[in-house]
């Protein structure tokens, strides 16, 4: 059974998804990574999926439930590297996904967990 | 079936008069362009569709069948090369179409007084030409239609140009009506600008779009969400009063789409977000504004 390592970075999970992402896959990730915040009282997690190169609708919510999840936990995520193919599957899915936090790179999404408490109107960081 | 290989035959005996007749026909017709075709090519044209004529002619009288092959590759090119150089269908065509005099004149000749045999012979030949007329038709048209499926790609291609404006500031100027395809087009080249230079903010200017309705509005947000799901910010300028009209009446929903009038807005919106200043040097020279980060 193929499983997502899970990296704790002082405050934050780093999870870089580098197998594809089966359903199954998935759901066992969900289930560690909000066990994971609890016991590591993290407060970001980092979701880097830029070797994902093919998502389905159930893929693209399971990525806003995470996200949704760990915000309940108190915890901020940030989905980083989105593929365009990806992007633009997503969108033509319909799933937007509106109320998580992106950025570019691994290093972008750092930054932003790190200025959490000074976010900008826009959810977005200023420098 | 005999009666045609007999009419062939005549057909090839009496190639030279026929040939000579015809281009005459086509020379002296209304619709012949001098201009674009010179009298030898004209003529070495229909020396050879007539001798592939006459071969198929005297195996069938159906054009459908295989032996018109030949015929019909040869006719394919002509109104190939004719639709490239400018001629109009009905210019096309009479190439076809006016060998009927000819071809009538020999069927007369050889039926003599003989009215039905006449009749028959002119029902054949007719039904044959007119196919083969429409057919040139068809190949025009086929032609005409990958000339336009080419300047599609060429003008989509064209039309696409993601500009750098500064250091993590990407605009997409767009120019023309947006339809899915082309939104599918700009979208992915956007994307890749986005991910090639690390591009925090993207602008997409709509001052050259014509007009915007549901559909073209749609196909922007779409564009602005996938952009946010890469990790960018989206913004949208160049909006005109009477498009900002539009959009308002058909209810279409802005308000989580950053917008600003100009380009030169959305500039300085973006240079603000990356915490660069811009201001004009002390003393105020006319015309000069300098820019610093």
């Amino acid at each position: 059974m193929e499983r997502i390592p899970i990296l704790k970075m002082g405050p934050y999970l780093l999870v870089t998804i580098q197998v594809d992402m089966h359903d199954r896959v998935a759901m066992t990730l969900q289930d560690e990574l909000t066990e994971r915040i609890v016991a590591e009282r993290a407060r970001g997690v980092l979701l880097d999926i830029s070797s994902v190169d093919v998502v389905d609708s159930f893929i693209g919510r399971m990525i806003g439930n995470i996200a949704s999840m760990s915000r309940v936990l108190d915890a901020e995520t940030v989905v980083v590297g989105m593929r365009p193919a990806v992007a633009i599957t997503l969108v033509e899915l319909g799933l937007a996904l509106p109320s998580i936090k992106t950025a570019l790179n691994v290093d972008a999404g750092m930054a932003l967990l790190k200025s959490a408490g000074k976010m900008s109107g826009n959810g977005r960081l200023t420098r | 079936m005999s009666q045609n290989r007999q009419m062939a035959d005549e057909l090839r005996g009496r190639q030279d008069s026929v040939l000579k007749d015809w281009v005459e026909y086509q020379l002296s017709a209304l619709t012949m362009r001098r201009d674009l075709l010179k009298e030898s090519d004209l003529r070495e044209q229909s020396r050879r569709f007539l001798e592939l004529f006459s071969e198929a002619f005297s195996a069938s009288a159906d054009s459908s069948s295989s032996s018109w092959k030949p015929v019909k590759e040869l006719l394919a090119e002509i109104s190939r090369t004719r639709a490239e150089q400018g001629f109009t269908p009905s210019e096309t065509a009479i190439f076809v179409f006016s060998l009927k005099q000819p071809l009538f004149d020999l069927a007369q000749q050889r039926a003599g007084h003989d009215v039905k045999k006449l009749a028959e012979m002119m029902w054949d030949l007719t039904v044959l030409l007119d196919k083969l007329g429409l057919y040139t038709t068809e190949a025009y048209q086929e032609s005409r239609e990958s000339v336009i499926l080419r300047q599609q790609q060429e003008l989509m291609e064209l039309s696409t140009p993601v500009v750098r404006l500064w250091d993590e500031v990407l605009a997409l100027p767009l120019i023309g009506t947006l339809d899915s395809a082309r939104t599918q087009v700009v979208m992915e080249n956007l994307l890749q600008q986005v991910v090639d230079t690390g591009a925090r903010i993207a602008i997409i200017d709509i001052t050259g779009v014509p007009t915007v309705d549901t559909l073209v509005a749609q196909h922007l947000m779409k564009t602005v969400a996938a952009t946010r799901l890469m990790g960018a910010d989206c913004i949208i300028s160049g909006i005109r009063p009477q498009i900002a009209q539009t959009i308002v009446h058909l209810g279409v929903n802005l308000n989580d789409i950053v917008t600003k009038a100009t380009l030169a807005d959305a500039f300085l919106v973006a240079l603000q977000r990356l915490g660069a200043t811009v201001s004009r040097n002390a003393p105020p020279h006319r015309d000069s504004a300098g820019g610093g980060a």
